[in-house]
């Protein structure tokens, strides 16, 4: 594979608001910039209504952008028109959270996986697209047996193994994985990540990882990303960002985990977060976390702290932070 | 001290269309009055239908087939629904994973609390009422709890609507909680705050808890012992240090192994527990985990396996625990052969 140090996908000042009704707005992504390095994965963190998974479908252009830039190995695809976007679907595909609500119940697996095949006119026959569909079944766990089934026949574990193998079957260079594990039982979880994880090594897929459980973000992810409120407050190595988180809301969030250690639960004093998450609608002036950070001063409610490099590689937008 | 609840060999079946779904398949055990006793298990593992077969709300195709349920000494399976509904609510109150499928969306809050004390207590008048929702609000710490009597489901945030469930759950002050999965849909930081809210309540009321979840990081929080269930059968039961110190059967190390910890070494790849659960209508003839199961022995596949005692307090099915099994490669003897 040759060296190639330029980041795969680079997201500038990435913005989507939804409207609201009442000419109000949703801020779902608010001004977002960040970068993935090939074959490299970044986790994408926050509560419900961050705006984590809106990003997400902006940038596989689900979502249109109100404004930003999107660029995919260079080229900026944030104002393409579907038509001139399909070359570029092809090396961006994704995985959803809910394998039972993302898979088609009429459709056979083998219909499923081919889709994308037939979209871009990849096959030149049908027996072309069989082989091509089985073999992808192969590499997920599945086998042929399993091509002429209905996505019913299958457990939470195996549609989720149909879902990666229609995102991968174009091999893809860029894939976002939206929550692929929250729905899958503990026991399955473990599979499914070993399964990206063996793929990102064979292939050099370059993955954005989003998901809530931050400790499984923390195992798959080379840097992560954390969002409040449709921005990014913090960014950087994922060893980095547990070890020493710098954003009081990523230390609150961080403090909430659960750790599965009776000991040394009962032993530590959690600071977690209080109160809950403000509306998207109209988020808090100034730093839009201020309103529950236990360090909060006046000029927090007043300025929006830029995400300023606080030491380097680790990126922080805190107004404590940066002085 | 006699435990408040005592559940002896209980089965519960479903009658579908597909055939009889063995949902639980002769579980026991008992919480202890002011514990938390925390229920393991993956989806189909019969944990919430053994918690909904203690409040008899099996729906019209679930039945208990066999067993007793003694709510401090009280034998309940034979209670009429009359009887129950009067010990549901009043000494055994209940939380679930979804507060709003639980909530009338067209109904104040304030105004459904103060309903449901009115159904336990017919006597007491609207001002009292109204003083004793407002308390409750204040007890789960809801923030401007005047303001939210009159507010909506729909205006509350996904965790004040599980502090509302709580405070409904408690406001006849029951022996027993049963909580179902109550913070599975809540994020990380919101479920911090619940189960804190939880723990205080427990600690100010002396109540005992039931705790249903998939989750071994809330259980290690939460629980003051452990039952692992999976297949419908209670795989092991023990105290909450000693099962994270050294899980004694097969299943729960692999749900241990499967999960990482803040700790974990990316490096070292997760040990998942290979294919998937048991299908309950034609359940294994064996252990339930035995198809999964990296030690499985022949007798595993034919004979569920009886208890054996691991230690003080607690116990496990596991053919590799019996007296008879071979050391070699046998996860739970080598350590002993090397002690003795």
């Amino acid at each position: 594979m040759t060296q190639n140090n330029a980041p795969l996908l680079r997201v500038d000042h990435l913005t989507k608001h939804f409207p609201a009704g009442g000419g109000r707005v949703v801020h779902a992504v608010d001004d977002v910039s960040f970068a993935i390095r090939r074959g490299s994965t970044l986790g994408l963190v926050g509560e419900s209504g961050c705006g984590k998974s809106s990003c997400a479908r902006t940038i596989i252009r689900i979502y249109e952008p109100t404004s930003g830039s999107i660029f995919l190995d260079g080229d900026d695809i944030s104002a393409l028109s579907q038509k001139q976007l399909l070359p570029y679907r092809r090396k961006m595909q994704m995985i959803f959270q809910d394998p039972y609500a993302s898979l088609n119940a009429r459709m056979t697996v083998q219909d499923i996986v081919a889709e994308p095949l037939r979209a871009h006119h990849i096959c030149q026959s049908r027996a072309e697209e069989r082989e091509m569909v089985i073999e992808m079944l192969g590499r997920v766990g599945l086998n042929r047996d399993h091509a002429g089934r209905y996505a019913h026949e299958f457990s939470g574990g195996q549609r989720q193994r149909v879902g990666i193998a229609r995102a991968l079957i174009l091999k893809p260079e860029l894939v976002i994985c939206d929550e692929p594990i929250s729905a899958l039982d503990v026991s399955i979880q473990a599979q499914v990540v070993n399964l990206l994880r063996s793929f990102q090594q064979a292939q050099g897929l370059t993955y954005l990882f989003i998901a809530h459980d931050l400790s499984m973000v923390r195992y798959v992810s080379d840097d992560v990303g954390v969002m409040y409120l449709g921005q990014l407050v913090e960014l950087c190595r994922a060893d980095e960002i547990y070890a020493h988180p710098a954003h009081p809301y990523t230390q609150g969030l961080l403090s909430s985990v659960p750790i599965p250690d009776p000991v040394a639960a009962r032993l530590r004093d959690t600071v977690g977060l209080e109160g809950d998450l403000p509306s998207p609608i109209a988020p808090p002036s100034g730093c839009r976390f201020h309103t529950r950070c236990p360090h909060a001063t006046a000029k927090c409610g007043e300025q929006a702290p830029a995400l300023r490099e606080a030491a380097p590689g680790h990126f922080v937008a805190c107004h404590q932070v940066n002085g | 001290m006699e435990p408040i609840l005592q559940v002896r060999d209980l089965r519960t079946s479903f009658m579908t269309s597909n055939g009889e779904v063995h949902a639980v398949r002769g579980v026991s055990f008992d919480v202890e009055k002011g514990k938390t006793l925390g229920i393991v298990g993956e989806s189909g593992s019969g944990k919430s239908v053994t918690s909904l077969s203690i409040l008899k709300l099996l729906g019209t195709t679930g039945r208990v087939t066999a067993g007793s349920i003694k709510l401090d000494g009280e034998e309940l399976t034979g209670k009429s629904r009359k009887e129950m509904r009067a010990i549901r609510g009043a000494r055994i109150a209940m939380i679930f994973q979804d507060p709003m499928t639980s909530l009338n969306p067209l109904i104040p809050m304030g105004e459904q609390v103060g309903e449901m004390l009115w159904e336990h207590n017919r006597k007491m008048g609207k001002a009292e009422r109204e003083r004793k929702v407002l308390e409750l609000f204040r007890m789960v710490r809801i923030p401007e709890p005047e303001k939210r009597l009159k507010s909506y489901p729909h205006e509350f945030s996904g965790g004040m609507r599980q502090r509302v469930m709580i405070a409904m759950a408690l406001a006849c002050k029951p022996e027993l909680l049963i909580a179902d999965e109550p913070t599975t849909a809540l994020d990380v930081s919101i479920q911090d705050q619940i189960l804190k809210l939880m723990r205080s309540l427990q600690r100010e009321m002396g109540m005992s808890i039931m705790f249903i979840t998939h989750d071994l990081g809330v259980v290690a929080e939460l629980c003051d012992r452990v039952a692992v269930m999976y297949g419908g059968l209670l795989m092991e039961e023990a105290d909450i240090v000693d099962i994270f110190k050294k899980p004694m059967h097969p299943y729960t190390m692999g749900l241990m192994a499967s999960i990482p910890d803040m700790n974990q070494d990316r490096r070292v790849q997760l040990q998942p527990i290979p294919g998937s659960p048991p299908d309950m209508i034609h359940p294994p003839r064996g252990c339930p985990f035995a198809p999964r199961c990296p030690y499985a022995m022949r007798v595993c596949m034919e004979e569920i396996p009886p208890y054996a005692v691991t230690g003080a307090n607690r116990r496990s099915m596991c053919w590799l625990l019996d007296p008879e099994a071979p050391a070699a490669g046998n996860p739970f003897k080598q350590g002993r052969e090397a002690a003795v």
